[in-house]
């Protein structure tokens, strides 16, 4: 990483430069979430300026944003009616931008994209909206030696550990007495990680955030049977002593694997090659069935174009244009994501047939669920945040999940039910 | 007699600085530790951050997070932009504020006490219950500049100045110190026909000094260290960005705290030295007021 | 005081209306705007035409009842006692989710009390908003006299004819000229459950027999952390006015003082304190209003848990009209916390004005 400084700021000084040279042709601006991210700065700015160069008329101008605010500004600067052309939108967000009328359909159909993860598509009330160039995927991390030595089956993704296997394991990493924590979640990273990553583990034990049915309530989905079995057994986690709760430490969560206090880690590829690194006999499991059949998240950012766009040809040509399997590879590569496609991911080093990370995208391609296609999505992402934590420090199970279903509904109706009775 | 004395003197003086001393170590050691991390490479800052390492530069010394820093973000750009909104709004707050503060205290007119409230009572409305309708106003608010007329203070300095410049802290922290001045002066200045604008301009601002000294450090901290959400949504061009939008460049999932120290450091230190500068202009003011008799 | 040579309608609105007028378009104006949003369902973001809802938001947030459970009864009629003898109740569940007792649905305990052999049951509609208003009470409680008195005598320790003085007024105000949002940050290494340095220095301090207290991850320990933390950051900001205040004091009171013989509290009692008055009443309000605003602290340490013991309400605020979306919600609070507040100050400048 340290190593490309100089051509960094090369690279950073001409996204600014190059929008003046060209001035024959149409300026087609987009926002991007990756401020400060070296890589993902870098292989953008590949892609817009060979976009310029190969053609000419249209002129793309990046302005980029720190992710953690990233969606505060679009959602400003879309009541101030400020938007741009082009704008790069989490996946499971998108429903709602696009309910609220910033997003409009690609000009392209989804037979363009037909080689591509299905978590990398956003489509909504049948509409084609954005398109991700990669797709995330989780797993557990664990050690094969500890797994050896402890007589723990390896799961595989046609025959994931069980609900007992796998407290069997994280008992096992107790009793060994080597680890701080048997099991790390992440409680550390709050916001997107927590319905990111543990609501598929909902929907294992058979629940989920709200009913996909109707998308106009949460009853007997969030704090049904199902679910009150999922809040005991998460409760449990941090009261017996499996993991560490909300009050851990970032930078704990960061490296605490890798540095050996915790024996198993729930976590993304993103963080997979530093651990490659940190730790030889890493190996990344499949998401352990809980009843339903394992399951982890799905949908990264993906690229959109807003309504208020003057030239949404311009900026479709620039989205089909980033497409290409030598671009997927590029940001592959940078990010550690998932590449879109099979092509791309065979012209990586880590996803190629054999790689290191080759794992995560058949675990992509088997197990990914998309999170609820809903715009009301983005406000319960948050009540199951907080119930998750609440449960977690000790909150009754039954009323934390009970209040977190009325505040759902609540809003569902505030929002004359997000137009899914329509 | 003479000698026990001076001892005891010499002992008590000794204990006011034990006191100081300890104290300021209890103020001192967080700077100290960002300071001293900033130097140090991740596994090994984290590694310290449980014992008194924390606050010694040991280990593995280098410069490497500032380079990386830099490379992260344009933080010229940002602490530059900080500067120019800080300067401006602090200067144009004390003129404002200090002529609002001179008016309520000094002049009788119509409305003046409940308009006094008014602005007190702004003080309670806290910016984030604002933030959203300010810029729905914002947005909407004409400009005539070089350009010519246009609509809309988006991705702009005036946008991070103007709605700063009149507050009721500054307003309210003159309208208390000039209350300590006494009255008899001014009416003496206006017996001999001096005008208002004259009675503020040579007689009540040059007996402000540790007031305006006061006012500046803390719209300065205010601007400075305060601006993150509301640039956050009005300001879209990294061109425009202040320091505290910047620190979000470093909260990456992976979060790089070498340089984040770094940052915090390098963000800082315009503060301080702004604030060793106005100290040595306060302590001078001090000496020529004693205004109270 | 009324007198011809000061009166002047004229000077005085337009030496005001610079500043006021100011405030009026960028403060006042919009939290009137915010005062109409609390009246009707605006979400930040919607399609939806917004509606005029009257008071609705304000009864979401203030709904609070008492229910009176009745002890369960086994088939004999006698009362269901646990192991350790305490009586059994039903859920409050069978009650705000019970489809005969429809006014209830959508609420949840707050606290209960055992009153005879039936427990007394406060349900409120918005348990989050009342520990938040709780908890907010609670920090300017402990925060405002702390810090003001610390201040003071900070800004009277500073204020010595000593060599090297400035030096320790600077080191004083260092925390201040540190961002808040930074300084949160570095104190979460400093509370840290397991190797943080709280723990590391007190365990150091008892040779060892100190337990490490997982600071921001108890519900009762996080609230006090958080205001230890905050009256440590903003002490050097309220010294520093102080201090503005110690300067006008003129030095032959305090001369006089000497001759005559004064002791230290005498010197302090009779000229100092007096002297500060302004700059107290000052003080109190700014320190009572910054207290009541409380935000970034929680926002980086403890995003309002663990169990909402951390919750304030300009963080609810912020959370339902940004994080959830909720811009209506978000003003109500926020013009309820006015309320509050304009009552508070208001009783407060009662008790402090000029008796005559």
């Amino acid at each position: 990483m340290k190593l490309r400084t100089g051509t960094l700021i090369a690279a950073l000084l001409s996204s600014t430069g190059f929008a003046s040279m060209a001035a024959a042709q149409t300026e087609v601006s987009m926002w991007y979430h990756g401020a400060g991210n070296r890589g993902e700065a870098e292989t953008l700015d590949r892609i817009v300026t060979d976009f310029n160069a190969s053609q000419g008329d249209w002129n793309v101008v990046v302005e980029s944003f720190p992710q953690d605010s990233y969606n505060d500004s679009v959602v400003a600067a879309a009541l101030a009616g400020d938007l741009p052309c082009i704008i790069d939108v989490d996946g499971p967000v998108m429903p709602n931008w696009a309910w609220s009328g910033y997003l409009q359909p690609l000009p392209f159909g989804e037979d363009r994209v037909s080689e591509f993860l299905p978590g990398t598509k956003g489509v909504w009330n049948g509409e084609f909206y954005s398109i991700g160039l990669w797709d995330a995927a989780v797993a557990v991390f664990a050690r094969q030696s500890d797994l050896d030595e402890w007589g723990v089956r390896t799961p595989t993704l046609d025959e994931p550990w069980t609900r007992e296997e796998f407290m069997g394991a994280l008992d096992a990493a107790k009793a060994s007495g080597k680890y701080e924590y048997a099991f790390d979640p992440g409680m550390a990273w709050t916001g997107e990680w927590y319905p990111y990553a543990f609501s598929p583990l909902l929907q294992s034990f058979g629940g989920d955030i709200v009913d996909r049915e109707t998308y106009m309530s949460a009853e007997g989905v969030l704090n049904g049977e199902a679910a009150l079995d999922f809040g005991e057994w998460w409760q449990s986690l941090f009261s017996e002593g499996y993991a560490p709760g909300t009050s851990q430490d970032p930078a704990d969560r960061d490296s605490g694997f890798n540095e050996g206090k915790y024996a198993f880690q729930w976590n993304g590829n993103w963080a997979a090659a530093a651990t490659l690194e940190a730790v030889e006999d890493v190996v990344f499991l499949p998401a352990p069935d809980f009843g339903n059949g394992g399951v982890i998240g799905a949908a990264s950012w993906q690229f959109g174009i807003s309504s208020t766009c003057e030239h949404p040809e311009g900026a479709a040509a620039w989205i089909e244009f980033a497409l290409q399997d030598e671009y997927l590879a590029a940001f592959s590569t940078t990010t550690g994501l998932i590449p879109a496609t099979a092509g791309a991911a065979a012209i990586t080093d880590t996803y190629s047939d054999g790689g290191p990370l080759e794992v995560f995208f058949s675990l992509s391609e088997e197990q990914a669920l998309v999170r609820p296609i809903s715009p009301g999505y983005v406000v319960a992402a948050k009540v199951f945040e907080k119930a998750l934590a609440d449960i977690a420090n000790g909150a009754d199970v039954q009323d934390t999940l009970d209040a977190a279903v009325d505040e759902i509904e609540a809003d569902i109706q505030a929002n004359q039910g997000y137009g899914h009775e329509g | 007699m003479a000698a026990v004395s001076s001892d005891n003197r010499g002992l008590r003086l000794a204990i006011r600085y034990l006191v100081l001393c300890l104290v300021a170590l209890v103020f001192l050691f967080p700077l100290v530790f960002m300071l001293v991390s900033s130097l140090k490479p991740d596994a090994q800052l984290l590694r310290d951050t449980g014992s008194l390492r924390a606050f010694l530069p040991v280990g593995d010394i280098s410069l490497d997070n500032y380079r990386d820093a830099f490379a992260r973000a344009p933080i010229g750009r940002f602490v530059l932009n900080s500067i120019i909104v800080t300067v401006i709004t602090v200067t144009l707050s004390l003129i404002f504020c200090s002529l609002a503060a001179f008016s309520f205290v000094f002049l009788q007119w119509w409305g003046r006490a409940a308009l006094l409230a008014v602005v007190v009572s702004t003080l309670i409305i806290p910016f984030e219950t604002i933030a959203i309708p300010l810029l729905l106003i914002v947005s909407k608010l004409p400009w005539v500049g070089f350009e010519g007329y246009e609509v809309g203070w988006l991705n702009t300095y005036r946008v991070q100045i103007i709605p700063w410049i009149a507050d009721a802290l500054t307003i309210f922290l003159f309208v208390q110190y000039f209350k300590d001045l006494p009255r008899e002066l001014i009416e003496a200045a206006r017996v001999e026909g001096a005008s208002w604008g004259q009675i503020y301009w040579r007689i009540v601002i040059p007996l402000s000094g540790p007031v305006i000294a006061t006012g500046a450090i803390l719209k300065t901290l205010k601007m400075y260290n305060e601006q993150y959400l509301w640039p956050l949504i009005t300001v879209q061009s990294e061109a425009y960005r202040p320091v505290m939008v910047g620190l979000g460049y470093f909260f990456q999932l992976n979060i790089a705290w070498g340089e984040v120290m770094a940052y915090l450091s390098l963000i800082t230190v315009p503060v301080i030295v702004f604030y060793l500068i106005l100290q040595r202009a306060f302590i001078a003011s001090i000496a020529s007021t004693g205004v109270k008799g | 005081m009324t007198s011809k040579l000061t009166t002047s309608n004229r000077a005085g609105w337009s030496f005001v209306l610079p500043g006021f007028g100011l405030i009026a378009i960028f403060i006042i104006l919009p939290f009137f705007f915010a005062f109409y949003l609390s009246l009707t369902d605006q979400r930040l973001v919607s399609p939806n035409p917004t509606k005029w809802v009257g008071l609705e938001n304000y009864r979401d947030l203030l709904d609070v009842r008492i229910i009176t459970l009745a002890p369960e009864r086994d088939d004999t009629g006698a009362i269901v006692r646990n192991e350790s003898g305490a009586i059994e109740y039903p859920r409050v569940r069978t009650v705000t989710r019970n489809p005969e007792t429809p006014q209830y649905r959508g609420m949840r305990e707050w606290f209960s009390w055992q009153f005879g052999d039936n427990l007394k049951v406060v349900i409120a509609r918005d348990v989050v908003f009342m520990r938040a208003l709780v908890n907010t009470f609670l920090f300017v409680l402990f925060v405002a006299p702390i810090q003001a008195g610390l201040a003071l005598c900070l800004a009277l320790l500073i204020n010595q004819r000593l060599r090297g003085i400035n030096a320790f007024r600077a080191i004083y105000f260092m925390p201040v000229v540190i961002s808040i949002v930074v300084v949160s940050l570095l104190w979460r290494f400093i509370y840290d459950g397991n190797d943080g340095l709280l723990n590391e220095i007190l365990s150091w301090l008892t040779f060892g027999a100190w337990e490490p207290i997982d600071w921001l991850g108890r519900t009762d320990t996080a609230l006090p952390s958080i205001m230890a933390m905050s009256i440590w950051q903003a002490v050097g900001f309220h010294m520093v006015i102080w201090l503005a205040g110690l300067q006008t004091i003129s030095p032959t009171l305090y001369e006089a003082a000497k001759i005559e013989g004064a002791s230290k509290w005498q010197t302090f009692r009779y000229i100092t304190w007096p002297g500060l008055r302004n700059t107290a009443i000052l003080i109190l309000i700014v320190i009572t209003m910054q207290a009541f605003a409380v935000f970034a602290q929680i926002d980086v340490m403890t995003n309002g848990g663990p169990l909402d013991s951390t919750q304030t309400l300009v963080f609810q605020t912020v959370e339902r009209g940004y994080g959830k979306q909720d811009i209506s919600g978000g003003s109500t609070i926020s013009v309820i916390l006015f309320v509050i507040v304009l009552s508070i100050s208001l009783i407060q400048s009662w008790l402090t004005r000029e008796k005559r």
